[in-house]
């Protein structure tokens, strides 16, 4: 490997791969966000019970429909090709310039949210039923089993796959340099464009990808262990008193 | 006439199974009744009913003289009146002890956190509990657990207490801690419910003891006549077989 020429293409370009890597980031931390909330918001209504009958019934197998349409589509087709279709789309077929920025972050925000959806079903449909009837028993609507108990389980239970979702969006907001964002890929292909040197820029975006999902997964976990909260808990009360040897035990149980 | 909860003609059918068939049944303000019958007969799915867990297909529960199957009873606010015990404890697992005991209260009664926390740390007292409030479920044992449990329906201050078989599954040193705590709610004079296979409970505890076998009520009375002297044969054969497997 010639270190010379890696460290001579890094200290002309640093400030462009930084602000490529910074770009990636950026798309990848705004597209998981918007698509982790659009996730829960069609996951939890995908769950919603549906009454025996009535109005409300109809209503719902309809929007259920819609939703399903929704993640199946945009599951089932590669995000470089909807990009593609959105952001040329939307100027040629509509007549909209959109901000390719802003048409990055939606591309990624709405592809996020299909798998997020299923997802956030999963960790929904995997919560124990006694879970909802304690609530349920307890006077708690839908509604509010669904804030309070159910879904704070589910986001403590998916944020792994969501971390996974992270990394993805990544490493995969490199295609979205077809509609010319200068994401990390992006930039670096100009810098060995414009050098003709190829390797080198690419090993080096190699390294920052990799740095950037490494230290996400690593706050991630962080995170979980955090929500997590102790391992052992404190016995109230009495820190006069000294511990007796049965409360240890259950303790240490 | 001072019943709490009256059934009249309850029935519960899943598909063609029909598991309630014609009960009448009611509980009197400040009684504790026992219900016993084999495994599948049909006792949780009562106490489900009652409560609304599950649907009755047919029939009447009167609550202090309201029949809440009408369409425009609020039953949630109906829930608040009925406490549930489990037999898997179902203490929610993102909060812990306390949490447990107060989310109901401020959420669906609206007091205050601190009254909350006030009513919450008494019946955690009642239980035994009151020292591990910071505590999470899956630190407790499982007796620690149902104790928690109890405190969490008594803090919601119902009318009536319902307990599903609440030390089937708990092990059996520890049955003893939660029959205890239960038999200390029966002498403050609570009115309970209580599904259960501890015939010695039953025995000391009951004001009246039902047997149930195949969705009917074979037989309902005091302790000494339902569990020594029963009246009905299949009661008797109940007993006999209970017995032998101690
Ligand atoms: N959700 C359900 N769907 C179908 N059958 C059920 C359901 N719940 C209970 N059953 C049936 O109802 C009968 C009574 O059950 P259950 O009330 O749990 O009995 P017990 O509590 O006395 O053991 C059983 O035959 C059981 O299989
Ligand atoms: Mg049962």
């Amino acid at each position: 490997m010639r270190l010379e020429l890696i460290i001579k293409i890094l200290t002309e370009n640093w400030h462009m791969f930084l602000r490529g890597a910074g770009m990636t980031l950026y798309i990848s931390v705004i597209g998981t966000i918007f698509g982790f909330i659009i996730g829960l918001i069609v996951g939890i209504i995908r769950t919603i019970p549906i009454p025996e009958r009535g109005f409300k019934k109809g209503f719902l197998k309809v929007i259920n429909w819609l939703l399903s349409a929704y993640i199946e589509f945009f599951r089932g087709t590669p995000m470089m090709v909807q990009a593609m279709v959105i952001y040329y789309g939307s100027a040629e077929a509509l007549g909209i310039n959109m901000d390719k920025y802003a048409a990055a972050i939606f591309i990624v925000s709405i592809n996020t949210g299909a798998y997020m959806a299923e997802i956030v079903r999963g960790g929904i449909i995997s919560i124990d039923k006694g879970q909802f009837e304690a609530a349920h028993a307890m006077g708690m609507n839908h509604f509010q089993t669904m804030i309070y108990v159910v879904m704070p389980q589910v986001i403590r239970n998916i944020l792994p796959a969501t971390g996974n979702e992270f990394v993805i969006n990544i490493k995969d907001t490199s295609v979205l340099n077809v509609i010319s964002v200068s994401e990390l890929f992006f930039t670096t292909k100009s810098i060995a464009g414009n050098s003709f040197i190829f390797y080198p820029p690419f090993f080096i975006a190699c390294v920052l990808y990799f740095v950037m999902t490494f230290t996400v997964t690593r706050i991630l976990r962080f995170i979980e262990k955090k929500i997590d909260g102790p391992e052992n808990f404190i016995l109230a009360g009495n820190q006069m008193q000294v511990a007796k040897p049965e409360d240890m035990l259950k303790r240490s149980n | 006439m001072d019943n709490i909860i009256e059934i009249q003609h309850l029935s519960k059918t899943f598909g063609s199974n029909e598991v309630l068939k014609d009960i009448d049944f009611s509980v009197k303000k400040g009684e504790v009744v026992c219900i016993i019958g084999s495994s599948g007969s049909g006792k949780s799915t009562l106490l489900r009913c009652i409560n609304l867990l599950e649907k009755p297909s047919g029939g009447q529960i009167i609550y202090k003289g309201e029949n809440i199957l009408d369409e425009k009873h609020d039953i949630y606010a109906y829930r608040t009146k009925l406490g549930m015990v489990f037999q898997q404890f179902n203490l929610f697992n993102n909060y812990n002890v306390l949490g447990n005991c107060i989310v109901g209260q401020m959420k669906v009664l609206k007091r205050t956190r601190e009254e909350a926390i006030n009513v919450a740390m008494k019946y955690l007292k009642v239980v035994g509990m009151d020292q591990y409030i910071n505590a999470k479920p899956k630190q407790l044992s499982g007796g620690q657990k149902q104790r928690v449990a109890i405190a969490r329906a008594l803090s919601m201050e119902p009318d009536v207490m319902l307990f599903d078989e609440p030390t089937s599954a708990l092990d059996p040193e520890m049955v003893g801690e939660v029959l205890k705590v239960m038999k200390e709610l029966a002498e403050l004079g609570l009115t309970m419910l209580i599904v259960t296979h501890e015939m010695g409970f039953a025995r000391d505890v009951a004001d009246r003891v039902v047997f149930m076998d195949q969705g009917v009520i074979v037989e309902e009375g005091p302790p000494e006549q339902v569990l020594v002297n029963p009246v009905q044969e299949r009661t008797r054969e109940f007993l006999r077989r209970t017995l032998n497997e101690l």
